[in-house]
């Protein structure tokens, strides 16, 4: 099975606290998560449901973003950082503006999931954690999304395709995200 | 709202539901794998059919939570005759309103199972898939709109509450639990009642009610399909609980997976606040209980116990050493009630119809219902709940259906990465708790996955291996170098380059993270490699290189 590469940890020193660039205000984003953050009061404890609307607004944790949760929350980077990379839901990085979600749970696997894996690899040169250079499709793997009735499944842009065969699969890429 | 207020809603939504009971109901299933097969399409296809014929006014089409045959879906079901129609979309529902609404019969070439079996039951409650089957936490799911409490109050929703609040103490309700001899859903199978009269016993100005909603397990969804079907019934299971332990807050932990099951949460959270159900005061008692979701953040220790209380605490989710408990200390430093969706799914029946009929249900060491999620290379996937003590072979082969054409059945994974594979001369064992660990497998939370031929055991121990290997949380080091190392071990094996010594090598090594992990998912680790090194012994044998 393939796994997504371990995201090199960024130097806290020069990424978190010497360049926080404040982030626009008017950003509608950003008004999202100042939103919330107050709705939480601002507790650390909130901090996983904050990053949670961030990730949704943003479609990933950039790091401007999490250095301003961080300063709002008064937590050190070190504990926002350690939360971000401990849950696989949270990534630093952009997902793509398509993704292609391939279940790995157990029902998918016995029905042929890696198939689905081997063939994205071989069409589309993507392993599970990539992302096309000009980051218009992103692929990953889920641990069980819990459609085990519809194994193996996948799920393009939120939309779940029930016992996916990895060539249609491929087609319905090719068609979203225009890569030829 | 006080009691009368509430008693006067009921009746007036039981009168409702028995003026809707002259009509037609038509439930379409809105469970999560419905959707994905297109059930909201069907829905609105056929509002519109309806429409055009004129009959809006004897019909009622309800959106239901999971009916479960789930890999037959979008599923559509008529009441009250019970006819359910599989693989529904947009092409046929014509057919089908014309066959069922103006002719008054069932079409036949459409309904359940009619591409599967010789001859399909018109009445789906015939059918081996539902016959065999006792549903008690499913018991209004997929009869039910889970998102209006109204539905829910019209099949007794609250009642339970109502009894506990009104006509019974803690003490009675602990006793009624434990009389009921329910043990924990989510997998070790803790006697409930025990664990409440634990936290009612610690003394502390604060305590919390937790839901560990957060299923991890691949190739399990229970938890989502109640949450989904009948959110309501899980919260009156908190409320009650909050009662019994002496709390006032609860927390629902649910995992980020799924959405649908936070939404109609969230939903129910807000409709029974509304009717002062959830809240200060409820029902005009000195009983107080808010709850708050919390979203999962995809980490399967979370599902350990004191790993979702530092989660709920915004931190990362790794285990701590027990004792204390979380009974005696957990969220927050306070004592903390912590159970499964599904336990706290039972509650309310249990409730209200005392413990000892549940108690009678079952094998006498594991009694009541458990909800299996069946998947795999079987017929008929899905949603199930059975009697504790139902054999495997009843539920692979009278419920599921048997195999899929052409494949011969070769083990059972219960338990999930915690749990075992059981072969195929076990197929006489009866699902309990008991009966699962003599055979090197555990109940587990309910994921049932059929394997055949096609899949080679030692790459089942291998893939669950990798699981555990990357969902470790990395605090003990048995589990954080354990797991990596017996995958490795079990990765040479696959790829046929292991001697004897390496296979020596590994059951030593799983006997070790098993007894020195810290929490659950260390020390259940090495239980896939076992049971397949105990029943499909040969296979790993057959890999290793022999030395002459």
């Amino acid at each position: 099975m393939n796994h997504p590469p371990k995201q090199a940890p960024f130097c806290m020193k020069s990424d978190m606290v010497v360049s926080s660039k404040e982030l626009p205000k008017t950003d509608p984003r950003v008004k999202l998560i100042a939103a919330k953050m107050k709705k939480e009061n601002y507790q650390p404890d909130a901090l996983i449901e904050i990053l949670h609307t961030a990730q949704n607004a943003y479609g990933y944790l950039p790091k401007d973003v999490l250095t301003y949760i961080t300063g709002a929350l008064h937590l050190p980077p070190s504990r926002v950082y350690s939360t971000v990379t401990f849950y696989h839901f949270f990534s630093l990085k952009s997902k793509g503006e398509h993704t292609c979600l391939v279940c790995t749970g157990t029902a998918c696997y016995v029905k042929g999931a890696q198939a689905i894996l081997n063939k994205i690899e071989t069409e589309l040169g993507l392993k599970a954690g990539q992302v096309t250079p000009d980051n218009k499709l992103g692929v990953q793997v889920a641990r069980c999304i819990g459609a085990c009735g519809l194994a193996p499944a996948v799920v393009l842009d939120d939309e779940v395709e029930a016992r996916a065969v990895p060539d249609d699969i491929i087609k319905k890429i090719r068609t979203k995200t225009g890569i030829v | 709202m006080n009691r009368q207020e509430l008693k006067n809603i009921i009746s007036a939504e039981k009168a409702k539901d028995e003026i809707n009971k002259l009509k037609q109901k038509i439930c379409v299933c809105c469970g999560a794998s419905c959707i994905s097969s297109g059930s909201e399409e069907v829905m609105k296809k056929l509002n519109e059919e309806i429409k055009a014929r004129g009959l809006e006014n004897e019909v009622e089409v309800v959106p239901t939570g999971c009916m479960g045959p789930c890999n037959q879906g979008p599923l559509v079901k008529f009441l009250p005759e019970y006819n359910m129609y599989q693989k529904v979309d947009c092409s046929n529902i014509q057919a089908i309103v014309q066959s069922q609404l103006v002719d008054k019969k069932p079409l036949e070439d459409l309904l359940l199972f009619a591409d599967s079996r010789e001859k399909p039951f018109p009445d789906a409650q015939e059918d081996p898939f539902f016959k065999k089957q006792l549903k008690l936490a499913l018991k209004d799911c997929g009869h039910i709109n889970p998102e209006k409490i109204e539905d829910y109050l019209a099949h007794n929703g609250y009642q339970a509450l109502d009894k506990v609040l009104f006509e019974m103490n803690p003490e009675d309700v602990i006793a009624e639990v434990k009389q009921s001899r329910l043990r924990g859903r989510g997998g070790a199978g803790y006697p409930t009642g025990f664990k409440w009269e634990t936290v009612y016993k610690y003394v502390s100005d604060q305590k919390y009610v937790i839901c560990n909603g957060d299923e991890g397990d691949p190739g399990a969804f229970m938890d989502r399909s109640v949450l989904e079907g009948n959110p309501h019934r899980v919260l009156e299971g908190m409320a009650i609980a909050a009662y019994a332990v002496g709390a006032s807050k609860g927390y629902a932990y649910i995992r980020g997976e799924y959405p649908l099951a936070i939404k109609r949460f969230e939903l129910a959270i807000k409709q029974a606040r509304k009717l002062g159900l959830v809240g200060n005061n409820i029902l005009g008692t000195n009983f107080s209980f808010d709850i708050d979701v919390r979203i999962g953040a995809g980490a399967f220790v979370c599902g350990e116990e004191t790993a979702l209380i530092a989660s709920i605490e915004g931190k990362r989710g790794t285990p701590k050493p027990r004792p204390p408990f979380p009974a005696e200390s957990g969220l927050w430093g306070k004592p903390t009630l912590i159970n499964n969706v599904e336990t706290y799914a039972a509650i309310a029946p249990i409730i209200n119809n005392g413990g000892e009929w549940y108690s009678e249900i079952g094998t006498p060491k594991s009694a009541g219902t458990k909800v299996f999620a069946l998947a795999g290379k079987i017929k008929y996937a899905g949603l199930i709940e059975v009697p504790m003590g139902t054999t495997l072979r009843e539920i692979v082969f009278d419920i599921g259906g048997g195999m899929q054409s052409d494949t011969e059945f070769k083990a059972a994974q219960t338990g999930g990465p915690s749990g075992g594979c059981i072969p195929a001369e076990h197929l006489d064992v009866k699902m309990d708790y008991e009966s699962l660990i003599s055979l090197g497998s555990i109940m587990g939370s309910g994921g049932l996955i059929i394997m055949d031929k096609s899949s080679d055991m030692v790459d089942v121990a291998r893939y669950f291996m990798e699981f555990c290997m990357d969902e470790s949380c990395g605090k003990c080091v048995p589990c954080r170098v354990g797991t990596r190392m017996m995958h490795d071990l079990l990765k040479k094996i696959c790829d046929n380059k292991a001697t004897q010594l390496d296979l020596d090598r590994l059951e030593e090594l799983a006997v070790y993270v098993k007894e020195t992990s810290l929490c659950g998912l260390g020390a259940s680790a090495p239980n896939p490699l076992l049971s397949t090194l105990r029943h499909f012994k040969k296979e790993y044998d057959n890999r290793i290189i022999q030395h002459e």
